[in-house]
């Protein structure tokens, strides 16, 4: 450190020494980072390379000498990559469509590629057994096939693109919104061809979106546990479900570890690619008013295409939805389709703890990881202390990190003192808190960012203290950003599996865990009327939510929560 | 109440410089008094922002003093200031209406609700904000959200207004009448103020005293007039409005001002400012306007000859560039073309100007 750097550091501590409220928050912070985020992380490599006490590689030896195992490996690489691209694909296609082709129907496209990312991640593989598989209707009921080989490769690529191409979806939309179209205009003033204004102009300025959003679908693609489980099959292993079930069938708790290192190394190495180099590279804010288009870059030609490859993909995620919902309804699926309510009764009874749990569990930490996030992005944006970049690395870690490895690092963590925590609600509670708390970072700083600081110095100028300030200013300004924040965070807590499948007890269950155990032990119109109250249960949420942000702040409560 | 800077600087620490740190004001001593309404002006990042906020607290200066009617306020921290601020950006708080921004500082202040409700209708009133009342920021024009700014900043009866650039988010001609206004509430509530900008039309129009910055560093303090007419160094000098800088030698002092060689020709000039010696070189500025042109005679012995080479007629008067052989182009503004006539590109001119006009500079351009 330079005498300088020394002396910044010293005037960070000084400002501490003389805030011990922000001081207090700041130590109390990082250690609740440290103990529930880096340290059951810990505990998964370190179990990995010292099985029984001593250092050694002998683990990932037996991995990568076991064909079986690195074929998992090859196989989740493989399909996080696919879905990355082909992911992206459709969801630039949607964006594409949206914002720049006119074509008709615009918020009805929107409204699909929305859909899945409230829904549980697996719906789509619950959908494709009901279509395709043994009993399938497609597959069965239409064309009379058995045996069509859904599971494996083809079954799960289906899936998780229809899983996964709205995230991406939701990012290029943003960006191509923010590319301001006079850019195409100005370019076939100049006599640009459509398609080379396109490829010149559009795709470049969309490059950086691209690039980061196919990271972000590769490292979810990696960490996704419920789609394989229900469609992997054994002729096509899967990392992430194989670490599952060296753990719950093998209890093989080092192999299990190493193999979740193994998903771990790709996922963060992704991740920190996408944060520090492609975020980077952005030509253009997210945020910039989308100025009126003139639309001029697709032909008719071209609109007719896109819209018609848009309406196929509509009309699949529609198919899914609707077998879901007529799943829930037949008495057996494939063999009786008289509509009955006996899988939703069975819900509401064996199946209600289930339901009540996951409320519990989602309706506890949902606001805590919101506030923590509130917390942290305010920390990280508008004060400056020690730790200050460590403490955002540290909380924006758990987006890298597959939920199963953290569940693996949750039970090594907490099964033993100082912290016994398993079996409790705690675990699964405060899993949730800080599993989801990049959520609510993102939202925090994202209006933070958009919040000009001298708004509050303006505050403090006209004699306001920091507690009033925050109180009075900060405070009202990011409830709205803090409400949005909680509904993504609640949606994912309510269909959380990965991690949370290995800290599920006989006492807290929740529905994710119970449809996945539905579905293996074939009862699909029970998992079909689970995943519909789920379903139900989010959009209520979502309402709710955004009813009581606009009847409370109006119209600049109401467009803070859009989607 | 009056407000004094005693060699005040403020170090950035600034790791993407070579040298780790930025001087962003550099030993400024600045005294405004009482209802005085002084403005800093100077070139975009020459430290004037950062005074601001080291007078609203902000900013702690690195060294120096900063006081507030006598009183030391180093250690005070903005909200215990009797200073307000009004943001370049309004910074209105965007989840209140224009009544509850306006009153907010009166209510933080722990004044009953009905002192604050009569206040803040007064106020909005004087500021023709009143049909404005229940409106959120987001539905104002931006002279609208600068007059909530203003209003804001009064109400609470500071000692001390203080602006930075309060008008640049406007259009020129919004602009023109804001300035009008904030002079008129100034006056009327006879408020001290600071007001920051960078544009010197601005400054002249009103101020009653200019603060010319450059680099952190003070170069000027003086009325309008002092400022554009006697200013102390060539950079004041060229930062407000166009001059004419001619080179002389030789110079010589007497009761008139300051006798000089410029190429061959004794000239003088009417006043001086600067560290000029006896016998050494100087710089005569002339503004454009203070240069007299005629036809060329050929007899008469006038300073400087030269050629139109450009002539622009913007109606009320016509701006020329004539060429000199000087290294620069010799600039001039003559004044109702219609009575005077005017010349034409190509047309010999001989230059000449008033002594009263000609104001002597030390030959560096910043001390
Ligand atoms: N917080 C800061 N950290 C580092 N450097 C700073 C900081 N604030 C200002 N500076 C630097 O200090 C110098 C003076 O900045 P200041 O904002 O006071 O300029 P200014 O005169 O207000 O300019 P402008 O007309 O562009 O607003 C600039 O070089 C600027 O880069
Ligand atoms: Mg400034």
């Amino acid at each position: 450190m330079t005498d300088r750097a020394i002396g910044a550091s010293l005037g960070e501590i000084r400002r501490l020494v003389r805030d011990p409220l922000l001081a207090f928050v700041v130590a109390a912070v990082l250690a609740a980072l440290a103990v529930f985020i880096l340290y059951p992380l810990a505990s998964v490599i370190i179990v990995s390379l010292r099985p029984d006490g001593r250092w050694t590689l002998e683990i990932f030896r037996h991995v990568v000498s076991n064909p079986y195992l690195l074929q998992g490996f090859r196989n989740s690489i493989l399909m996080g990559v696919l879905t990355a691209v082909i992911g992206t694909g459709i969801g630039f296609l949607f964006a594409f469509a949206v914002t720049r082709a006119d074509v008709p129907f615009k918020r009805i496209l929107h409204a699909v590629a929305i859909i899945p990312i409230v829904s549980p991640p697996f719906i789509g593989a619950l959908a494709i057994i009901m279509l395709f598989g043994n009993n399938g209707f497609i597959t069965w009921n239409l064309l009379r096939i058995r045996n069509f080989p859904i599971y494996g490769f083809t079954g799960l690529m289906i899936a998780q693109a229809v899983t996964f191409f709205p995230v991406a979806y939701l990012t290029l939309r943003g960006v191509l919104e923010s590319i301001n179209p006079t850019l195409e205009d100005a370019a076939l003033d100049l006599g640009g061809s459509r398609f080379r204004v396109f490829r010149r102009v559009t795709l470049p300025l969309a490059m950086p979106g691209i690039a980061s959003s196919m990271l972000v679908l590769f490292i979810e693609t990696l960490a996704d546990f419920g789609n394989p489980l229900i469609l992997a099959g054994s002729r096509f292993p899967i990392l992430s479900v194989q670490a599952y079930l060296q753990i719950t069938g093998m209890y093989d708790l080092p192999t299990g570890a190493a193999l979740s290192v193994l998903l771990l190394v790709p996922s963060v190495t992704a991740w920190v690619i996408q944060k520090y180099w492609v975020s980077r590279k952005r030509y253009v804010t997210i945020t910039g008013k989308p100025t009126i288009s003139s639309v001029k870059i697709v032909s008719p030609a071209v609109r007719s295409l896109i819209f018609a490859a848009c309406l196929a993909v509509t009309a699949f995620i529609l198919l899914i939805y609707a077998s879901i919902l007529w799943g829930a309804l037949a008495k057996v699926w494939g063999s009786d389709n008289t509509p009955t309510l006996r899988h939703f009764l069975y819900v509401f009874g064996v199946g209600f703890k289930a339901v009540r749990d996951t409320l519990t569990i989602a309706g506890l930490s949902t606001p805590a990881s919101g506030l923590l996030g509130m917390v942290i992005a305010f920390l990280v944006i508008r004060k400056s202390f020690p730790g200050r970049k460590f403490m955002e690395f540290t909380s924006m870690l758990s987006f890298a990190v597959p939920g199963t490895v953290i569940g693996i690092g949750y039970i090594l963590a907490f099964n033993k003192p100082p912290l016994v925590l398993t079996g409790t609600l705690l675990i699964l509670l405060l899993n949730f808190v800080f599993r989801y708390v990049p959520v609510g970072i993102e939202s925090g700083v994202a209006i933070l960012q958009q919040i000009d600081p001298a708004i509050e110095e303006a505050a403090v100028d006209l004699g306001a203290d920091a507690r009033t300030t925050f109180s009075r200013v900060t405070l009202p300004m990011i409830v709205p950003a803090y409400f949005s924040g909680l509904v993504f965070a609640f949606v994912r807590a309510m269909t959380a599996i990965s991690a949370a499948i290995f800290l599920v007890s006989s006492r807290w269950n929740l529905m994710t865990v119970q449809i996945m155990a539905q579905v293996e032990s074939g009862r699909l119109g029970a998992a079909a009327a689970f995943s519909v109250i789920l379903v139900l249960i989010i959009f209520g949420a979502i309402f709710l939510i955004r009813a009581l942000l606009k009847a409370r702040y109006g119209r600049y409560g109401g467009s803070m929560l859009k989607f | 109440m009056s407000v004094r800077l005693d060699k005040v600087s403020k170090v950035f620490l600034d790791p993407s410089r070579p040298e780790g740190s930025v001087t962003a004001v550099d030993r400024v001593d600045l005294e405004v008094r009482e209802g005085e309404f002084v403005t800093l002006l100077g070139p975009s990042g020459c430290g004037k922002t950062t005074t601001l906020r080291i007078i609203s607290g902000f900013e702690a200066p690195t060294r120096g003093d900063v006081f507030i009617s006598g009183e030391r306020v180093n250690d005070q921290p903005p909200n215990k200031r009797d200073t307000s601020m009004v943001f370049q950006s309004y910074a209105i708080f965007p989840h209140m209406s224009v009544e509850q921004n306006v009153g907010f500082g009166l209510e933080l202040k722990g004044r009953p609700k009905a002192e604050v409700r009569e206040e803040t209708a007064r106020i909005m009133n004087v500021m023709g904000l009143t049909a404005l009342a229940k409106r959120r920021p987001d539905q104002l024009s931006g002279g609208q959200q600068q007059r909530v700014a203003l209003a804001r900043a009064v109400i609470n009866k500071p000692s001390v207004l203080l602006f930075d650039e309060p008008l640049s988010n406007l259009d020129a001609k919004l602009r023109d009448q804001m300035r009008l206004e904030i002079r008129r509430i100034q006056q009327s509530f006879g408020i001290t103020s600071i007001y920051v900008t960078h544009d010197q039309i601005e400054a002249m129009t009103v101020s009653d005293r200019i603060v010319v910055m450059e680099g952190g560093r003070v170069m000027q303090i003086g009325t309008p007039f002092e400022v554009y007419s006697r200013p102390a160094n060539r950079f004041v000098a060229d930062f407000i409005g166009r001059v004419n800088f001619f080179p002389v030698t030789d110079a010589s002092f007497s009761e008139e001002g300051l006798d000089a060689d410029y190429r061959g020709v004794r000239i003088r000039a009417g006043s001086r400012n600067g560290d000029i010696r006896e016998g050494g070189a100087a710089v005569v500025a002339v503004r454009p306007e203070s240069l007299r042109l005629e036809p060329e005679s050929g007899s008469a012995a006038r300073f400087l000859r030269g050629r139109i080479d450009k002539a622009v007629y913007l109606g009320a008067v016509v701006e020329y560039e004539i060429d000199a052989g000087l290294d620069r182009p010799v600039m001039a503004v003559s004044h109702d073309p219609v009575v005077a006539g005017f010349f034409r590109v190509g047309d010999g001119v001989s230059l000449s100007f008033p002594p009263a006009a000609a104001h002597a500079l030390a030959p560096e351009a910043v001390p």
